[in-house]
């Protein structure tokens, strides 16, 4: 295929995920809208206003950036992990197998449908944050770029869970199990400061605690841990799992007999 | 050059079964081909493998002159397949599923667009092109296969039992519409279990049995194999008994109807000349069987003590 024809298979792709998730929008969009304009009520409004400051931000400021990422990981990945999972179900991923795409278009094709999403749902609770406090971007390129990344990262999550699913619980269980609890323990309601030194330690194995203080430098300025570690961690991170991703899919692994 | 060639193609699975034991093949441009054999022989598996969906254990497959191994890209660029599942979004408008494909293909959406509105007429659903695949019936849905794996104009399209479930009228349309396509150029590969299917379209034919080509010859020479052929002949009257006929196998289906093997060194004028002499008025008769399915059953059948328990699992 020459690189215009690429180019073409690549935007089908993209083209056809965001198709997607914008036919079922009430399954997709919706409700991480309602989800949020709940935490700004009960955890900003309500709780927050006996919590008083953290970081030197009133409370509701404070987990914003916290809120908007952990959509955008939820998003990313939901997306991705519930699409290609519904292709290999169907057997619709047969059209894509038998096409002359390379498996590293098909990839990028649906890392981006998921980034599409999770930005998007971001951009959604941004806005639903915006009638509870107000925003003042404090670095906006590191914000853009760990948005970007990050839903990226949990895009590729998707893919490789997906890739290795058999049945629908196989799709539920990480988001469950594992990206739900590590988001909650990763900083976005509270400061590290808070923890004992011991569970500080501990927290500071969480992958999640860099990018959720990675934006909330962007958006603040201020984070519980070093902002350049972190932009590195994530981007070696999606490094790792793009190629993991992409040998996976060479192989057929999970998708060809 | 070809426009199929295999090479001593193997698959076995990771459940230990050998579906493919070395097959060589070799379709030719322009030839409307019959890919024949029992459930389990083989026959998925080997156009899985031509059609990328399934790894080979070994051997080679060459596209119109393309490597699978080496120029995968551009054997892909030459083959379409219409599969034996339904494998679309079912959720998804029959129109995007055709452009959609095209667009894997790097096709520009304008010329996607204006392939699909072509085919999707040729083939009898531009009416439902804007309806959702899963309201379609299955012998649209058959036909929107059939439109997806052209819209990128192939130069072979292997079809996968085709015309299963669809209804007679139908079946003849489908079929006016390959001869079409093959009039036009293009190699077709189909498998089908209605033989009469394969003995009125298909010019030349491989019967695949236990992962091995059992039979791969053209029709003609293949129908000339049948040594014996049976027909059910109808009775002006009733009778009781079957008559004696030197010569033939008769039985008595039932008091109004014969069926009788024909050899193949005897004529039919023999027959209706033997019947004569003792009375029998036949008003009417017809083949008990296909001509080739009754060769396929033989050959088949000759193979029956190889016969592996796991065949089913084979596919």
């Amino acid at each position: 295929m020459t690189l215009h024809q690429q180019w073409v298979a690549f935007l089908t792709i993209v083209t056809k995920e965001v198709r997607r998730f914008l036919r079922i929008w009430p399954q997709t969009l919706l409700p991480p809208a309602i989800t949020m304009t709940l935490y700004f009520v009960i955890f900003g409004n309500l709780v927050g206003s006996r919590i008083g400051e953290m970081g030197g931000f009133d409370y509701m400021q404070y987990i914003v950036p916290g809120l908007i990422m952990m959509s955008v990981i939820q998003n990313s990945y939901g997306n991705v992990v519930s699409s290609f999972f519904s292709t290999k179900f169907q057997h619709s991923i047969e059209e894509m197998l038998v096409s002359p795409m390379s498996p590293f278009v098909i990839l990028s094709g649906f890392v981006v449908g998921g980034m599409v999403r999770g930005i998007m749902v971001g951009g959604i609770v941004t806005t639903v944050s915006l009638f509870f406090t107000d925003l003042d971007v404090q670095h906006a390129w590191i914000t853009l770029l760990v948005v970007a990344m990050t839903s990226a990262l949990f895009a590729l999550g998707g893919f490789i869970n997906a890739i290795f699913a058999n049945n629908f619980d196989d799709i539920s269980i990480i988001p469950n199990f594992i990206l739900t609890p590590l988001t909650y323990l990763g900083g976005v309601f509270y400061s590290l400061d808070l923890l004992s030194e011991f569970w500080r330690t501990v927290t500071l194995v969480n992958p999640i605690v860099y990018m959720v203080n990675a934006f909330r430098y962007g958006v603040l300025g201020v984070s519980d841990v070093n902002v350049y570690a972190s932009l590195a961690a994530i981007f070696a991170f999606t490094v790792v799992f793009f190629l993991l991703a992409l040998w996976l899919l060479r192989r057929g692994t999970g998708i060809r007999g | 050059m070809s426009a199929l060639t295999l090479r001593n193609l193997t698959k076995t699975y990771a459940n230990g079964v050998e579906a493919l034991k070395g097959i060589d093949l070799t379709v030719e441009r322009g030839d409307f081909f019959a890919l024949l054999g029992p459930n389990g022989a083989g026959k998925s598996t080997t156009i899985g493998i031509v059609s990328s969906l399934v790894n080979k254990t070994g051997g080679e497959v060459t596209i119109l002159g393309h490597s699978l191994d080496q120029e995968r890209e551009l054997a892909k660029q030459k083959i379409g397949v219409v599969p034996q599942e339904f494998n679309f979004s079912q959720f998804e408008k029959v129109f995007d599923i055709v452009v959609t494909q095209a667009g894997f293909y790097g096709i520009p959406a304008p010329l996607a667009r204006q392939r699909a509105e072509k085919y999707l007429r040729k083939l009898g659903l531009w009416d439902k092109r804007k309806n959702q695949a899963r309201s379609l019936s299955g012998g649209m849905k058959r036909r929107l296969m059939i439109a997806r794996a052209l819209v990128h104009e192939p130069e072979l399209l292997i079809l996968d039992e085709p015309t299963a479930g669809v209804d007679i009228e139908l079946r003849r349309s489908m079929w006016d519409f390959l001869i079409g396509l093959n009039n036009e150029g293009r190699t077709i590969i189909l498998t089908t279990h209605y033989l009469e299917e394969a003995e009125s379209l298909c010019r030349r034919i491989a019967i695949i049995d236990h992962g091995r080509i059992v039979e791969n010859t053209d029709m003609k020479s293949l129908l000339e194999k049948l040594q014996v052929e049976t027909f059910i002949l109808d009775l002006a009257r009733p009778v009781d008994h079957a008559p004696e006929l030197p010569g033939f196998d008769v039985h008595l289906r039932d008091a109004g109807t014969l069926e009788v093997a024909v050899p193949k060194t005897q004529s039919l004028n023999q027959l209706f000349v033997a019947l004569a002499e003792q009375n029998f008025e036949v008003m009417s008769m017809r083949n008990k069987a296909n001509r080739l399915e009754e060769l396929f059953v033989r050959l088949v059948k000759q193979n029956l003590p190889e016969q592996n328990p796991q065949r089913e699992n084979a596919s």
